[in-house]
């Protein structure tokens, strides 16, 4: 008995996980009790759990990303006060590998990909004037099982020890021969799970955005953060499965000790780095595209002019996307393939930057002759051209293979890559966040506290990052716990880490501004408070759970449909209101879900009986849906009326 | 408005300075000491001067535009025009980046095929090969030539080109010495080549960049160049006074953990050789080698 509890103990203790074991456990009691006191359990159950309102399914995707970039953001902090000063003895070696693992892929995986699913789910029926994607259900199933996954990756934290072979997990250091926690299993199984459900995300957005477009929408007059959707959620596609057969390859080499990475029995570790990378240079485009959207609908609201070169925007973020399965290889240039080789994919990484920069381009002419208002999310847009700029041209010095060899794994390489993903991703969420705030919950964010934010984290970023690049042409390895005086590294990283301390008070500051908003906001703010363009804002706020009373057509607009109307007075709404067909929710996908996070649970210590239940639980699940009739429900005409009518009378604009 | 805009100005600026601050003799990558971190050192001046004129270029459009255009400045019933694009433009827009990637792939081929060869200067004599294992945590440097291995220390001569054979008794490791020439991989079942040489004799450090598990941060060596003298007089001092390695010693040194700086006559690769010929890979490596040394 105690034999098998031992197995659930954390390998490296310190007082560190100790903190976060007792806060995890009493959050998670104080949760309990708070949602039992106040009967809230069947109010979460109904209007969210079982949600397969794409709206709703946004917020919960929003709410994990917010928690997570919370968690990445104190091991970012954790880290940056390890290396402050020479020798320091803030972490050991192994808790910090430990928390630089999981640091790259909470971010990534668990705090990007779910924000930019926020704003698929959110905005992508919106914009395109449909009333939900094409599959409601997998929608919801999609979020559980990524919720699981990302629950699942955190759980290693205070059971059974953390991943510590760095986020890209690169055997055979991340075999059982070198990495003896069950750490990886976690990361293995963690990563199987979330990514199942964003190969259901890529597939439902693209049938819908392909199927549920609004009468008159051609493909060249979707709004562009739709495009950059439709793009993204194409390389998901294409990308995913080549993770879910690495994971899988990967899991049967830890579990079952098969040799496909490992040393010795013919398994090639250089498998593993030409699978992962496969899947995860697309994947960062699958991050910034949609990132670019944001700045695109940001940049035209504010600048109060169309978007210069839309179709070339278009055909950037295509090109964008075929470039990115081409280049996977520069991520180990240095891994002895040659001149030859390393001469292709040079050049084809050096590519990506003429669509990229014919993006930039595109924004600063956006701003041309226009009439440019410093909102929140302009101000993050304006702040983001710059230093993206400088986050791109460092990304074409590292695709120069050659001088490559001295930058590789270097603090000059973690510059270059928070330098696009900060600017780039996260910049264009928080933009998209304060821009979309008010359309989601009715009241707007404070614009002073606001601007504040956006220059503090930038002031911060600065202090953070640039110092990296300095470093790493001294010759600063990544992933190294500690450094000696003699380096000559401590000011620099000294540097670095009062920068880390500025972002944190930014995001601080992010987190007291809702707050603070929340008390004291107006609630006044009719639906489209930003003179906005696109047609998400030609809803009601808050938007009625069928979007749109009359399924808008847009046959006479621009792929500014909503200022068309506005400006030349074109009809959005034509038509009568009628019967709504809306689906039914769903609490099958989330008990289907839990036989998941138990099964996947099972897999990482062994627990083969516990496994094969969760499997025969997870088919029972599927045998019983593929029985069952649902057909979903009709809102009245007349329902639908009410509703409408009292919209108009609280002065709720069309 | 206008006091931000000049702040970030004023703040690029500063941040400029700090680069070029930077860009001094006394970081690593930028104070060559052998022809190939030179061409690196090279190229990473050249795009540090390219990029900054590009990243100059966009914040001075950005800059002016903000000024230029902004609500402000401009009557209340102003409504911008709706603009779809200049074919001129747009030509401009993708031709600039275009010429400069152009330019940047002719730098780049030519420097691969410099970083993968035996130095130019130094293509008239026979490299010295040397090959470099990693263990957990440790380098081994073992010199066929000369029947001699070191552990965590290099002595090369200086003036004359290096091979170094790379391979890995555990995870992937990074061969690296930064003042003579950028990383390769070093990998348990093939091995890698990287060329390097010191010009004139002095003292660098050397590591595995690459994280191979709890180790790596102490993953170190000391690499001293001398002159051919003086090494030929090391490699005898050696033979008189090292002690032999047996496989056994090996083994033990193969054992998870640190060591210092150790010194023996003949080298593991009689007992334990490297993953030269036992792998499909490594034969197709050598063909692909071969071709590119023309």
């Amino acid at each position: 008995m105690s034999e098998f509890f031992a197995q659930f103990a954390v390998p490296h203790p310190s007082t560190l996980i100790y903190i976060a074991m007792a806060s995890i456990v009493l959050g998670s009691i104080a949760l309990v009790a708070i949602v039992t006191y106040f009967k809230l359990w069947g109010y979460l159950w109904r209007e969210w759990i079982t949600t397969v309102d794409h709206k709703k399914i946004g917020i919960m995707y929003l709410i994990t990303a917010l928690v997570m970039l919370f968690r990445g953001g104190v091991d970012a902090v954790m880290m940056r006060l390890q290396l402050a000063v020479p020798e320091n003895g803030f972490l050991d070696a192994q808790h910090y590998n430990e928390v630089f693992t999981t640091h790259g892929v909470v971010m990534i995986l668990f705090m990007a990909m779910p924000f930019i699913t926020f704003f698929f789910n959110f905005l992508v029926p919106l914009q395109i004037g449909a009333r939900d994607v094409a599959f409601p259900r997998l929608n919801n199933l999609a979020f559980w099982l990524f919720f699981m996954g990302m629950g699942l990756f955190n759980i290693s934290f205070i059971v059974g020890g953390s991943p510590d072979a760095g986020w890209t997990s690169y055997f055979p250091l991340a075999d059982n021969e070198f990495s003896t926690s069950v750490g990886t299993n976690y990361y293995m199984l963690a990563l199987q799970i979330a990514g199942l459900g964003t190969l259901m995300t890529g597939i439902n957005f693209i049938t819908t955005i392909f199927k549920m477009r609004a009468p008159g929408m051609t493909l060249f007059k979707m709004p562009m953060f739709t495009w950059s959707a439709l793009i993204a959620n194409l390389i998901i596609v294409f990308a995913f499965p080549v993770l879910t057969v690495a994971l899988a390859m990967g899991t049967m080499d830890r579990l079952w000790d098969t040799k496909f990475f490992a040393i010795g029995d013919g398994g090639m570790d250089m498998l593993w780095a030409n699978l992962f990378w496969v899947w995860g240079h697309p994947e960062v485009y699958i991050l910034i595209l949609p990132a670019f959207g944001i700045f695109s609908e940001v940049i035209s609201t504010f600048a109060r002019r169309n978007l210069y070169g839309y179709t070339s925007m278009v055909w950037s973020l295509i090109v964008i996307s075929v470039f990115s399965f081409a280049v996977w290889t520069h991520h180990f240039f240095t891994m002895g393939q040659g001149a030859f080789t390393n001469s292709i994919f040079s050049i084809t990484t050096m590519a990506i930057a003429i669509p990229t920069g014919v993006k930039i381009f595109n924004w600063l002419f956006t701003l041309y002759k226009g009439k440019i208002v410093i909102t929140t999310p302009m101000l993050y847009a304006m702040h983001f051209i710059p230093l993206f700029t400088l986050g791109g041209v460092t990304g074409v010095m590292l695709a120069m293979s050659a001088a490559d060899y001295q930058y590789h794994n270097t603090m000059f390489l973690v510059a270059h890559f928070h330098n696009v993903i900060i600017p780039g991703v996260v910049y264009a969420m928080l933009a998209g966040l304060t821009f979309y705030w008010p359309k989601m919950f009715g009241f707007m964010l404070n614009e002073r506290l606001g601007k504040a934010t956006v220059w503090v984290m930038s002031f911060g970023f600065v202090l953070s990052f640039i110092p990296m690049y300095i470093t790493g042409l001294d010759g600063q390895a990544r992933r190294m716990y500690t450094y000696s005086e003699a380096s000559g590294f401590s000011t620099l990283n000294m540097v670095s880490f009062v920068g880390a301390g500025i972002m944190s008070i930014s995001f601080l500051m992010l987190v007291w501004n809702i707050w603070y908003s929340f008390k004291n906001s107006p609630r006044d703010i009719g639906s489209d408070p930003w003179d906005a363009r696109g047609l998400e804002w030609a809803t009601h706020t808050p938007i009625p759970h069928y979007n749109f009373a009359i399924t808008p057509d847009v046959t006479d607009s621009t792929s500014e449909a909503f200022w068309d109307a506005k400006k030349n007075g074109t009809k959005l709404f034509k038509g009568e209101i009628q019967d709504i067909h809306m689906p039914n929710n769903s609490g099958q996908t989330f008990i289907l879900s839990i036989f998941f996070f138990i099964g996947g649970f099972a897999l990482v210590f062994s627990m083969f009986t516990l496994a094969i239940i969760s499997l025969i639980g997870i088919l029972a699940c599927m045998g019983y849906r593929s029985l069952e009739d649902d057909h979903g429900y009709h809102i009245h005409k007349e329902e639908v009326e009410l509703i409408e009518k009292k919209y108009d009378k609280e002065g709720g604009a069309k | 408005m206008k006091v931000n805009m000049k702040g970030t100005l004023l703040s690029f600026m500063g941040l400029g300075a700090i680069l070029l601050a930077g860009c001094n003799d006394k970081l690593a990558v930028l104070d060559p000491k052998g022809p190939q971190a030179q061409r690196q050192a090279d190229d990473t001046m050249l795009l540090i001067y390219l990029m900054s004129g590009i990243v100059l270029t966009v914040l001075a459009i950005l800059v002016f535009m903000l000024f230029k255009y902004r609500a402000s400045k401009q009557s209340p019933d102003y409504e911008p025009p709706h603009i779809h694009g200049h074919w001129l433009v747009e030509t401009f827009m993708i031709g600039i980046p275009v010429i400069i990637v152009i330019f940047l792939s002719f730098v780049s081929v030519k420097s691969n095929y410099i970083v993968e060869n035996v130095p130019q200067e130094y293509e008239d004599q026979e490299p010295l090969v040397i090959y470099a294992s990693s263990s957990n945590w440790k380098w081994h440097f073992s010199y066929p030539e000369q029947g001699i291995e070191t552990v965590n220390y290099l002595y090369i001569p200086a003036g004359r080109a290096i091979e170094f054979k790379l391979y890995s008794y555990g995870p992937i490791t990074s061969f690296w010495i930064p003042q003579l020439g950028g990383q390769k991989y070093a990998m348990a079942d093939m091995v890698t080549t990287l060329h390097l040489a010191a010009d004139n004799p002095g003292e660098f450090w050397g590591r595995n960049a690459n994280f191979s598990g709890r180790g790596t941060a102490e993953n170190i060596f000391d690499v001293t160049a001398l002159t051919q003298t003086e090494f030929d007089e090391w490699v005898s001092d050696v033979h008189e006074t090292a002690a032999p390695l047996t496989e056994e010693k090996f083994d033990e040194l193969l054992e998870p953990g640190h060591l210092g700086k150790q010194t023996y006559t003949g080298t593991h690769l009689e007992f334990s050789p490297a993953p030269e010929h036992n792998h499909d890979e490594s034969s197709e490596e050598e063909v692909e080698e071969d071709h590119s040394s023309h």
